[in-house]
């Protein structure tokens, strides 16, 4: 079985995120790592192949900036067999679609793939639509946001928590599948996995080793364009008191009350 | 002037509010056609709620070749109305699935997608888009800039506006695709009914976090009292404490009510991206250094679980 992880290299949560000049993501002021949400990914794809147990290989696959390799270097610390990283000048500032045309690209190149794995959203833009554009362009079915992840031999079965109903979604490989922070905790690599990371193969890709034309990609071909971007006003500081024998809830009481929210 | 798609979010038949946001929403600038896809026992009834607010037609597909599947077929039905019709943009309740739908018919029409929504207004070469970024730290405002604008429009971003609409029926039958069936439905429980608002759609949400310990009828007490919605952190839903449907933050529900009331919740950074732009924050929570009193407009350093059942009860004698 061939999976091929998406794993996307993101500003980190818990930093100061910025925009550049040009509405796009900061993504040089700011520290980056594997998105956390594909953690979950890389975990699920590496517990399919232990119980697959046969010759299962596991690809990550990143497509960003230099800095970028970061990410698929931890998923191979984590376990994963091989790493492709595509990076390009002209793919800075694409939306989803020219992101998910070049991941398709790079699938189709990857060779005959039985399961492409995504996180359930990116953590910077977290629009949550990669892998089913991707699941479009490949021309593959979708089972996403997956809870319970489960396989035997070429069939699919997950569970996942949707809108309005718990629902089990079966398929047949090959397909996309993504997966939630539901999944279950992602192993933090160990000393022997950062050890045999060194020595796996890890390819970088140019959009003309895709056949991508540059023009296809990058902030000028975009479907969308940001206009503005406005750092939220901070919040004025709120009224604290501390409860004392009660008064908490009745200082509580009086303020939903002058809100009007009884 | 234009048609704007409107797909109605129901389960079974029974609509739900965000879609007649998103039908006043698309009269800014159009006339709104809605597009069902469901029972067609149904439709008659669908078809006289969303005439209320204004749908000049509706568009109803049988879901007999559709159910069962998850995301592509709906995208495929999409399409082919989109064809049909050549609206000046289609608006998408911004669910899991809507995203998904957006996603593939963005890629089939060769047209921009906006996820999330928050606003729309109409600008100068199309429909302008709002959206919250960066877990609440950023507005952005932005549009489509090539083919139909697809825009997932969140819960709460209007409100409802009466409009009578002619309300004219289309049926469409669809043609579907054989790779659109490849994911299939093989099993699905629908959620109970909780009895409260739909957390997302709520004016007032009341959460617990791992403060609670595990107790949460302080938190619904509060809730009722209110007539709002119950949410959690992710920790009291790790906990096993309240099922993940409740969930709010980064990898749960979004949620923008009026008045959102944090309780025994420090204010993880992946839990304010869920709640930050609520109107009203509202915590209480022992800890007096809790990051989440950053964000309140009001905050009681105090037990949850003596602090909330007396507001309940002053609460309740209040409204008498
Ligand atoms: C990838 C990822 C995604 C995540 N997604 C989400 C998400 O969607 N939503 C989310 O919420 N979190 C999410 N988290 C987790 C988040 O980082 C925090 O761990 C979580 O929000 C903490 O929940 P909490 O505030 O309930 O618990 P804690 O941080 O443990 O805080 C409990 C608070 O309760 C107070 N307290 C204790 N007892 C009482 C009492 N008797 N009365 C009053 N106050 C009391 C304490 O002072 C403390 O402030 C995510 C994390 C990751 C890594
Ligand atoms: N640049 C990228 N490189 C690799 N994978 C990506 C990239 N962008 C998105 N993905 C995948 O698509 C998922 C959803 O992303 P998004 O639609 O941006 O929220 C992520 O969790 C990744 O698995």
């Amino acid at each position: 079985m061939n999976i091929v992880v998406c794993v996307k290299y993101v500003p980190d949560a818990t930093a100061d995120r910025q925009f550049e000049s040009d509405n796009t993501v900061d993504r040089v002021g700011v520290d980056g790592l594997l998105s956390e949400l594909d953690e979950y990914a890389v975990e699920q794809a590496l517990q399919l192949k232990e119980k697959a147990g046969d010759d299962t290989e596991v690809t990550a696959l990143c497509v960003g900036p230099e800095k970028a390799v970061d990410a698929v270097r931890k998923a191979l610390q984590m376990g994963a067999d091989k790493g492709i990283h595509v990076s390009d000048e002209a793919i800075a500032g694409s939306d989803y679609a020219a992101t998910s045309l070049v991941l398709a690209k790079a699938v189709e190149k990857a060779g005959p793939v039985d399961l492409v794995m995504c996180g359930m959203a990116s953590t910077d833009a977290a629009g949550s639509v990669v892998p089913a554009m991707l699941a479009e362009r490949l021309g593959l079915p979708q089972v996403t946001l997956a809870s319970v992840v489960e396989s035997q031999g070429d069939q699919v079965r997950i569970k996942r928590d949707g809108d309005t109903a718990t629902e089990v979604i079966g398929g047949t490989m090959p397909l996309v599948l993504s997966v939630t922070d539901q999944s279950g905790e992602a192993r933090y690599p160990s000393f022997k996995g950062i050890m045999a990371a060194k020595k796996k193969p890890l390819e970088t890709w140019s959009l003309s080793d895709l056949g991508v034309d540059a023009g296809e990609v990058g902030i000028g071909a975009a479907w969308t364009a940001v206009e503005e971007t406005t750092a939220r006003p901070p919040r004025t500081a709120g009224e604290i008191v501390k409860d004392e024998d009660g008064s908490g809830a009745t200082a509580l009481t009086e303020f939903l009350a002058s809100k009007k929210f009884i | 002037m234009s048609e704007v798609l409107v797909l109605i979010d129901h389960v079974d038949g029974a609509v739900r509010k965000p879609t007649y946001e998103l039908l006043t929403i698309a009269k800014r600038f159009g006339e709104p056609s809605a597009v069902y896809i469901g029972p067609a026992g149904q439709a008659a009834d669908v078809t006289e709620k969303v005439k209320k607010y204004g749908a000049e037609k509706v568009y109803v597909v049988d879901d007999a070749q559709v159910k069962g599947y998850l995301v592509a077929p709906k995208a495929e039905v999409l399409q082919q109305v989109a064809e049909k019709a050549s609206p000046a943009a289609i608006l998408i309740p911004s669910t899991s699935e809507g995203k998904e739908i957006g996603a593939r018919l963005s890629i089939k029409l060769k047209s921009g997608l906006i996820t999330d929504a928050v606003d729309v207004q109409p600008g100068d070469g199309g429909p302008v888009a709002t959206q919250s970024v960066f877990a609440g730290n950023f507005t952005l405002t932005g549009k489509v800039t090539q083919g139909t604008p697809i825009i997932t429009v969140k819960p709460n971003s209007a409100a409802p506006e009466e409009a009578a609409g002619a309300g004219t029926v289309e049926e469409v039958t669809p043609t579907i695709s054989d790779a659109a069936k490849g994911a299939q439905i093989v099993a699905s429980q629908p959620r109970k009914a909780s009895g409260r608002p739909e957390l997302t759609e709520a004016a007032i949400v009341v959460a617990g976090g791992r403060g609670t310990g595990g107790d949460f009828t302080p938190i619904e007490g509060l809730a009722d009292a209110l007539g709002g919605a119950v949410g959690a952190s992710r920790a009291a839903v790790d906990s096993g404490w309240i099922a993940h449907t409740f969930q709010i933050g980064q990898t749960g529900k979004t949620v923008s009510p009026q008045l959102y009331v944090a309780n025994g919740i420090s204010g993880a950074i992946q839990h304010r991206a869920g709640m930050q732009t609520s109107k009203t924050i509202v915590a209480v929570n022992k800890d007096e250094e809790a990051p989440i009193f950053e964000l309140v407009d009001f905050g009681v350093v105090g037990d949850l679980n003596t602090v909330l059942p007396a507001a309940t009860e002053e609460i309740t004698k209040r409204k008498g």
